[in-house]
């Protein structure tokens, strides 16, 4: 299945599906029938109902998991493992207590066997980057929660990834610092020159930040329309333009959530 | 994928954790010393106030003649007079053939010679069970073949008591410091092993998805986020399994390892002596107590990135 295949895209998606507990009782569909193409550089927001399987797609794009069905490209490289070149960021606080803020960053250069000189460099210089500067030798439960999703950040622009996958990293912060966050992360991604994939349930984070927003369908997930956004940043989310597509979206949203709560309804069991 | 409810419960309880963008938690403002040393008084003097609680108690039903002072002699009865109580505890170089009985250590010495001498046996038993069980349980989990050959006979083993074990420790080491060692060993083991199993288990699917997507192998995700993510766990583990191991350490002892707390308390049963049984239960307990201090103290030096107990229980 997997002849030689050239692309200059970031991540390709195949006809890509993915079950879980295949063959068993319990087996339920995340995702079927998935064909994307990102192009390098490009921010692309996967917008869908909770549960829709959009996050086990951003698992499958990073190698954590295994495909069911149809493939995964990144550049030439058909997508078994995890790489360093796919970064993955957690909704909730992945740093490693027992680390320094500028340990953590430099965790993926000392798994390389990086020496101590080049891994505070490079710490000092992801850190800098995300504008944490100041919080280097602290430990990750002295930051507030949008520090850490930007050490978070560095620790993984530390590795210098091709694609940065976002699984609704900024969920967990309240709605100013999300904002924040968010022109934070088009600065990085701006000067990082990374595709990112960028998983999101809410409507206005994907027209604040993405070129392109792929909707997702209820369970099982299928990409239902991608719906691009040629906007200017930084957007003003007030502007007609953003409006316009906050309704769309919207409209496009609630078909989909509508129909998850019905199918939640019908099998509470499963619910 | 997480469903929606628990998600979103999940993601307020963080945001109220995290505080605000930029402000630190309060928690790490430095105490001073002062501070430091009025909260330690505080806690020494609830200590005090708990076994005082309980002494009076005790006292109380001996005033009124519910406790009868032959049977449960109340603490000022068994606390009167130590250098009697301490004579009782006999070494066992005092009763061997042509040794002069006053020739042997002092009454004080041999109150400490005896605690030395459990207390080792506890201490050597603990340090022997934890290594052993820690190294089997992450064997267990870094190897497939491992568990499929190990794992079984562990969990089978598991429910036994000690006790059953106490001929097999006297049939392998007669009598000493081995068998009564070999008991603690036995008695920690196959918990130690599971309760590691279950920590590994327990690590943060995140923390090791890091590992995994910076290109980690099997031994440094193991080495560098399991290890580490595991302490605090089983530091606590350790804790439980402390008082454990001073339990079984008086049943070995009180089958004939020639000295020892356990030997004293059943020497005390067999001379029908209830002030000093419970002389050496309150012993045992101030040894106790010290050591999970001693440990506490351990864990909070190494393991300094756990939080805290905070309030939360408290403002129930």
């Amino acid at each position: 299945m997997a002849k030689a295949f050239l692309s200059k895209n970031s991540v390709t998606c195949r006809g890509v599906s993915k079950v879980w507990a295949e063959g068993t009782e319990r087996a339920h569909e995340a995702l079927r029938d998935i064909d994307i193409a990102v192009a390098p550089g490009e921010f692309v927001a996967f917008l869908g109902p909770s549960g829709c399987g959009k996050s086990t797609l951003l698992y499958l794009v990073a190698g954590l998991e295994p495909v069911t069905g149809g493939e995964i490209w990144s550049f030439d490289d058909l997508v078994t493992s995890p790489s360093p070149d796919r970064s993955l960021i957690f909704q909730e606080t992945s740093l490693f207590p027992w680390l320094t803020v500028w340990q953590n960053v430099s965790f993926g250069l000392g798994i390389r066997g990086a020496n101590a000189i080049a891994r505070r460099a490079a710490a000092g210089d992801a850190l800098q980057r995300v504008g944490l500067s100041a919080a280097f030798d602290k430990r990750p439960d002295e930051l507030s929660g949008g520090m850490r999703q930007r050490v978070a950040v560095a620790r993984a622009l530390a590795m210098r990834p091709k694609v940065l996958l976002m699984d609704e990293p900024f969920a967990a912060l309240d709605v100013q610092t999300r904002q924040r966050m968010q022109d934070f992360l088009l600065d990085v991604w701006r000067d990082s020159g990374a595709s990112i994939l960028f998983v999101t349930h809410h409507i206005d984070e994907a027209v604040a930040l993405a070129d392109r927003v792929a909707v997702f369908t209820a369970r099982p997930g299928r990409i239902k329309t991608i719906v691009p956004i040629s906007l200017p940043r930084p957007r003003n989310l007030f502007s007609p333009e953003c409006e316009k597509l906050r309704i769309e979206l919207t409209q496009l949203l609630r078909d989909e959530v509508d129909r998850a709560f019905a199918e939640q309804e019908a099998f509470p069991a499963t619910g | 994928m997480a469903t929606l409810a628990p998600a979103g419960e999940r993601r307020e309880g963080t945001v109220s954790k995290a505080g605000g963008v930029s402000a630190l938690p309060a928690r790490r403002v430095r105490s001073t010393s002062a501070a430091r040393i009025a909260l330690g008084m505080r806690r020494v003097a609830w200590t005090l106030l708990s076994i005082g609680t309980f002494a009076l108690v005790w006292e109380l039903c001996w005033a009124v003649g519910l406790a009868d002072p032959k049977l449960l002699p109340p603490p000022h009865v068994f606390l009167d007079n130590i250098p009697e109580q301490a004579k009782f505890f006999n070494t066992a170089t005092r009763w061997s053939i042509g040794v002069n009985p006053a020739d042997g250590p002092s009454p004080y010495e041999a109150v400490m010679i005896t605690v030395a001498a459990t207390t080792m046996r506890v201490l050597v038993g603990l340090v022997i069970a934890s290594v052993l069980a820690i190294s089997i349980g992450v064997l267990v989990r870094y190897f497939l073949l491992f568990e499929r050959l190990a794992l079984p006979t562990i969990t089978l083993l598991s429910p036994v008591s000690p006790i059953a074990w106490l001929p097999v420790a006297i049939f392998l080491f007669g009598i000493g410091n081995a068998p009564a060692i070999f008991m603690v060993v036995i008695a920690l083991f196959f918990h130690m092993v599971l309760a590691t199993i279950s920590q590994i288990d327990g690590v943060n699917r995140n923390l090791i998805n890091v590992a995994r997507t910076m290109g980690a192998t099997k031994w440094q995700t193991y080495s560098q986020v399991i290890i580490p993510a595991i302490l605090p766990g089983l530091l606590v583990v350790l804790r439980m399994n402390l008082f454990a191991a001073w339990m079984v350490v008086l049943v070995a002892e009180s089958t004939g390892v020639g000295y020892g707390l356990g030997q004293v308390i059943m020497m005390a049963r067999n001379t029908f002596n209830p002030s000093l049984v419970f002389f050496t239960i309150a012993l045992i307990g101030l040894l106790g107590f010290t050591f999970d201090l001693m440990l506490r103290m351990v864990q909070k030096r190494i393991l300094y990135w756990v939080p805290e107990p905070t309030g939360a229980l408290r403002g129930l």
